[in-house]
């Protein structure tokens, strides 16, 4: 692994021609920093793993560093006057500003959370709790009232989808999306009807797990921006695999989960612009979040402490900061690079008979994450049948049942890359699945 | 045989394209029978099966309908089911209920001879149980049923 990545985030889409690859040699020695990948699977197969958008594989240093954690540093953050609870708390801090880092913003608009469905409820939470008045005059910005809207779009994952609804029902703000065109993209042909005065929120996803497409953020954040609505980002399959820069990006909110950019489970994280934490009230209460506690009444920390109540998950926060430096001394240039060579070697299953892909058809902002269905055969047995060749898809509606019924089916197969993934696994997967329909005597 | 295919055994793949009882019948009332219809879902892959169930005033399973999306495991499994219980006293369909559940538990070993009989295609699904994964497809319609009759009122009656 070399760093030979000199351009900075956010500077390029995937697919640019300028960016850095990633060669041969460079992806055998990632490949090797990554222990799970070396197993085999039904019957001693090599195991080809194209599951990554569900949960990535993670290499050893970020196993390592949670375990050094645990052996050498393991203590309270943020309390004790000990040299553990110094080391513990550095340790938590610097992970912080590696991910901040990561991402374009600045240490104090990182939040940790659970993963990206927390963070994504702390701020709709935050809309509910100033909508009831807490946080008094500086939340106002987070009241909602019957007449307000809030706008998702039809292509999201249900952790930022399910929330909004309940915001909308807990406020009697109205709901309303964003449709999807046939080829899988976000159809903003109707969006100055959508989004308006009224749209106090825009909630979207920057990557599709379903079909892979790359939302146009600048186009969305722009529109919002004109209405002042606040706009929140789910940035879970984007920031693993392309390069992302939040201030760039001009989003108000993100979420990102930790296990999907070769980090831990357990640990995600929201980013806020750092004027807009500070004016939000928090939704989880308790230790560590307060400035002074009385029997009464209690003041709260400022952002990011005030969001991150009770124990924090410190040996995953730790590792999901060893992750986010992983990733960039890799370089998300080439990353993105490696994605759409990818894109490409997976969309040619399209070619073979029978085979539908649910999403866009060319390379152009996708991402190497590709639902398809078999004619005759269901999902199910699809991914049954690859399984026995030793290759992991994900199946079914990968949380996102309204974007599948806009394609009018049930369940999908889904293939996706990490930076681990190689044009060879990819093959293999090809010729496996163009067995799938004479396995079950498709006609 | 490989695992793959134990699972899809050809009396699998057969009632997966051809279904029996498929197709929801009108339950007109017909005097003294019972009726009653589930809808059953698996949310973890979006599988479903809608089932009717007719029960005769002797505690007899007189016709199973249904209708579902979903893998093949899940659609064969409810086609067998239909074709094994269809004239069958409720007391024998509780007792194949609780054959096919030890069968899925039974990681593939299968459960001998007598109660594989008893099981007739069902016992096709013993390589189902050896994928964890997949053995709520093969239970889906063995859950509408139950619940399907349990809404007819044929078992508080019994």
């Amino acid at each position: 692994m070399t760093t030979t990545d000199t351009v900075r985030p956010g500077d390029i889409a995937p697919g640019d021609a300028t960016a850095v690859e990633i060669s041969t040699t460079e992806l055998a020695a990632v490949r090797a920093d990554f222990p799970l990948l070396e197993r085999t699977v039904r019957g001693g197969q090599p195991l080809v793993y194209l599951d990554s958008a569900a949960t990535s594989q993670k290499p050893q240093v970020v196993l390592d560093t949670e375990v050094d954690f645990y052996e050498q540093r393991n203590a309270a953050v943020h309390r004790g006057a000990h040299q553990l609870a110094e080391e513990a708390t550095e340790a938590f801090e610097q992970a912080r500003a590696a991910v901040a880092a990561f991402v374009g913003a600045d240490d104090g608009e990182i939040v940790w959370q659970s993963g990206a469905t927390a963070a994504i409820n702390v701020v709709a939470y935050a809309f509910s709790n100033a909508t009831l008045g807490r946080g008094g005059e500086a939340a106002a910005r987070f009241r909602l009232a019957p007449g307000d809207e809030i706008l998702v779009t039809e292509a999201e994952h249900h952790a930022n989808l399910v929330p909004w609804q309940e915001l909308s029902a807990r406020t009697g703000a109205t709901l309303r999306w964003i449709p999807v065109t046939d080829d899988g993209r976000l159809d903003l042909s109707d969006l100055d009807t959508l989004l308006t005065e009224r749209t106090k929120v825009l909630a979207f996803g920057h990557v599709s797990n379903v079909t892979g497409a790359v939302a146009p953020v600048a186009t969305l954040v722009a529109a919002a921006q004109r209405v002042g609505a606040l706009t929140v980002l789910d940035a879970c399959q984007s920031v693993p695999n392309m390069p992302v820069n939040f201030h760039e990006l001009g989003v108000d909110f993100a979420a990102f989960s930790g296990h999907k950019m070769l980090g831990p489970t357990g640990v995600g994280a929201l980013y806020g612009r750092r004027e807009l934490l500070a004016a939000m009230p928090p939704t989880i209460t308790g230790g560590s979040m307060v400035e002074v506690v009385t029997m009464e009444s209690t003041t709260y920390a400022p952002p990011p402490q005030r969001f991150e109540a009770g124990t924090q998950m410190v040996a995953q926060a730790v590792g999901m900061g060893c992750a986010a430096q992983y990733l960039g001394e890799l370089g998300m240039a080439g990353v993105a690079r490696h994605e759409t060579e990818l894109a490409a070697e997976l969309l040619k299953i399209a070619e073979i008979p029978g085979v539908r892909v649910i999403g866009p058809l060319d390379t152009a902002d996708r991402l190497a994450v590709v639902s398809f269905v078999v004619d005759g055969v269901h999902a199910h047995d699809v991914g049954q049948v690859l399984d026995d060749k030793g290759i992991a898809v994900r199946v079914g509606h990968h949380c996102a049942q309204p974007l599948h019924r806009r394609f009018g089916v049930a369940a999908t197969a889904r293939a996706s890359a990490s930076v681990y993934t190689t044009v060879e696994e990819v093959v293999a997967f090809r010729e496996a699945l163009a067995g799938v329909r004479a396995f079950f005597g498709a006609e | 045989m490989s695992t793959l295919e134990q699972m899809y055994q050809q009396v699998i793949l057969d009632h997966a394209k051809r279904p029996v009882g498929h197709g929801l019948v009108d339950l007109a009332a017909v005097e003294g029978h019972l009726a009653g219809e589930s809808h059953q879902v698996n949310p973890t892959c979006g599988d479903e099966v809608t089932l009717r169930v007719d029960v005769t005033p002797e505690g007899t399973v007189a016709g199973v309908s249904w209708e579902g999306q979903g893998c093949s495991i899940s659609q064969a499994s409810v086609s067998v089911m239909t074709s094994l219980v269809e004239g069958v006293p409720l007391a024998e369909v509780a007792r194949l209920d609780g054959l096919f559940h030890d069968l899925m538990s039974s990681r593939g070993k299968g459960l001998g001879d007598e109660a594989e009989d008893a099981l007739g295609d069902a016992a096709a699904f013993t390589g189902v149980s050896q994928y964890p994964a997949r053995i709520k497809c093969a239970l889906l319609g063995w859950a509408a049923l139950k619940d399907s009759l349990a809404r007819s009122g044929a078992l508080a009656t019994r």
